[in-house]
């Protein structure tokens, strides 16, 4: 079976992403999934175990500063390299802003189709697709060169499928042109040891009705019950109630997870574009024609800072 | 310092956006067309910086010849000119033949910073700046919640997921925003009048030395095969508070083994 190639994501805090890990899931359906680990030096010691437990059959690691210390272009010229000389049968990353990034590059290196934004793949390389603020679904396929396709956290439940995979590693030889745009630091802002926003199973947003910054704290209580991620509206974020890398919706991240809960939010259109796909949807809104309530499974008509401590002092009862 | 603007003309994100039935690509003639509002921040951007240091803002869009609407509309904020790449072959480029396309134009431009918005919202595929970066061989800056100019040297701010990214490069180079950047100005009366004034050149395939071929269907390196609408979410149980209604939510909850 010809190889698959799946470009590894992480984070510091996590390992290796839960996407990666449906990624592999997923490749397994297309051939025999390798795993590429583009990174700084010591990247793959960490990872190798949750990408063998995962199904890689074979890790590529391609480890040097280079990577590390310059935005995409060096990622794209080592997978490039490496799709060159071992010719998979498709070539799958995250629909992250960087895997995103990555993929485009390597579509102008190889002018090679690339179809983003997957949420599922099909094993003759056919993506489906949700565009225009869920309203539409759309089944792609490359018509030039091989499956090039980036796809979205939540689109398929990971399975383990053990796997003992050797380490292979690449030569980075990267151009001038890769190193133009330098990464002079790395800063966090983000706290505490919530899942990160498109990955979680489970999230909890804030809107304009929630009134402040301050008063997010009742969103952040509640969604910390449930082992959730904090999403906010573009509203809430225009207000300055909670920072940008949290927006959910048009020009904000896209989410889908098994629960998403909306407080204080309208559910204007720009907003269900970022999370019309979420499995199950529940919301606390006091304006019972507001249009979140076409799309909830369960709706509570009434004031938010009344129904959100009740359920938060109810769910802490439930836990003991 | 000449900086070019790509600015995309859009469906409207608050009407209704369909495919069409006949070639699968987006249907623009039955849509309300707007420019894609981060586009509006990449203009605001492009004008500020001008401001402080001077040249000339050029507004680019590739597009039909509807286009030219929004391009007036985008000069109305303040930018010197505009360039219209409009050919029928184009109809039906993927985003590789699109990068080719802008790559060309910009290359006869001669800029040294290259601004768009982060992401369209018909697409909202992200790998434009990208894409045109490596066909250009020059620096990309993406997602640039802040643009500091110094001389050619330029830092952005990128949002990720963790926080933020310090990036640098030297001009020419792409960047890409954030709506979080700036908050854009409205045309004022004499911007308007002015627009309609302002240079707005148009530029065929040919001129840019691009084949027909390369473009547009024939050209294509991927292909929708079918599309279809969504059967529309049905709106479940909803209640009034009226004193349990978290308990009542929570009962929910935990029916469907979320608690």
């Amino acid at each position: 079976m010809a190889e698959v190639l799946v470009v590894v994501e992480a984070t510091q805090a996590f390992g290796v992403k839960k996407v990666t890990l449906e990624l592999l899931t997923i490749a397994r359906e297309l051939g025999e999934p390798s795993a590429v680990v583009l990174g700084g030096p010591g990247a793959v010691a960490k990872l190798q175990d949750k990408l063998a437990e995962y199904g890689a059959q074979k890790i590529y690691a391609a480890e040097s500063e280079e990577i590390d210390g310059h935005l995409v272009a060096p990622k794209a010229t080592v997978l490039a390299n490496l799709v060159k000389s071992v010719s998979p049968a498709a070539v799958l990353l995250a629909s992250s802003q960087e895997g995103k990034e990555i993929a485009g590059r390597l579509a102008v290196k190889l002018e090679n189709g690339i179809l983003a934004d997957a949420v599922g793949l099909d094993a003759d390389g056919t993506a489906t697709q949700v565009v225009f603020a869920g309203q539409t679904i759309v089944k792609s396929k490359v018509t030039k060169g091989i499956p090039l396709v980036t796809l979205r956290p939540n689109s398929v439940n990971p399975t383990p499928a053990p796997a003992s995979p050797a380490v292979e590693n690449l030569t980075v030889e990267v151009t001038d042109a890769d190193k133009l745009a330098k990464v002079t630091n790395r800063v966090a802002e983000q706290k505490g040891s919530r899942p990160e926003l498109t990955e979680a199973s489970i999230v909890v947003s804030g809107g304009r009705g929630v009134g402040s910054g301050d008063n997010f704290k009742l969103v952040e209580e509640l969604a910390d019950l449930l082992g959730a991620a904090v999403g906010a509206s573009r509203a809430a974020v225009d207000s300055g109630f909670y920072p940008h890398q949290f927006q959910v919706g048009q020009t904000g991240k896209t989410v889908s997870p098994q629960l998403y809960v909306a407080l204080g939010i309208s559910g204007a259109i720009q907003h269900r574009a970022g999370m019309q796909t979420s499995k199950a949807i529940v919301a606390v809104n006091k304006d019972e024609e507001a249009p979140i309530f076409e799309l909830t499974d369960f709706g509570v008509v009434g004031d938010l800072f009344k129904v959100v401590p009740q359920a938060a002092e109810e769910i802490r009862k439930r836990k003991g | 310092m000449k900086i070019v603007v790509l600015v995309k003309q859009v469906p409207d994100s608050g009407a209704e956006r369909n495919l069409r039935s006949d070639d699968n690509t987006v249907d623009r003639g039955s849509a309300n067309n707007v420019i894609n509002e981060m586009d509006e921040y990449a203009i605001e951007e492009a004008l500020q910086i001008q401001e402080k240091h001077g040249g000339e803002v050029v507004v680019l869009t590739v597009g039909p010849d509807r286009a030219s609407e929004s391009i007036r509309k985008a000069l109305s904020m303040g930018p010197d000119s505009a360039v219209h790449v409009v050919d029928e072959a184009l109809h039906g480029s993927c985003a590789v033949a699109t990068s080719k396309v802008l790559a060309a134009a910009i290359g006869q431009l001669n800029a040294d910073l290259i601004i768009c918005g982060a992401e369209s919202t018909d697409g909202r595929v992200q790998v434009m700046p990208h894409m045109i970066a490596e066909r250009l061989g020059i620096a990309a800056l993406t997602g640039a919640r802040k643009l500091t100019v110094d001389g050619s040297s330029l830092t952005i701010e990128r949002q990720t997921e963790e926080g933020y990214e310090v990036v640098t490069a030297s001009t020419p180079a792409v960047v890409s925003v954030w709506d979080t950047i700036n908050e854009p100005r409205y045309p004022s009366f004499k911007g308007i009048m002015a627009a309609k004034k302002k240079p707005l050149e148009t530029k065929s395939l040919a001129d840019l030395g691009i084949a027909a071929s390369e473009v547009g269907f024939d050209g294509a390196t991927s292909a929708v095969v079918e599309h279809s609408k969504r059967p529309p979410r049905q709106a479940g149980n909803k209640i009034t508070d009226s004193g349990d209604g978290g308990l009542k939510l929570v009962e929910y909850l935990a029916s469907e083994k979320f608690v």
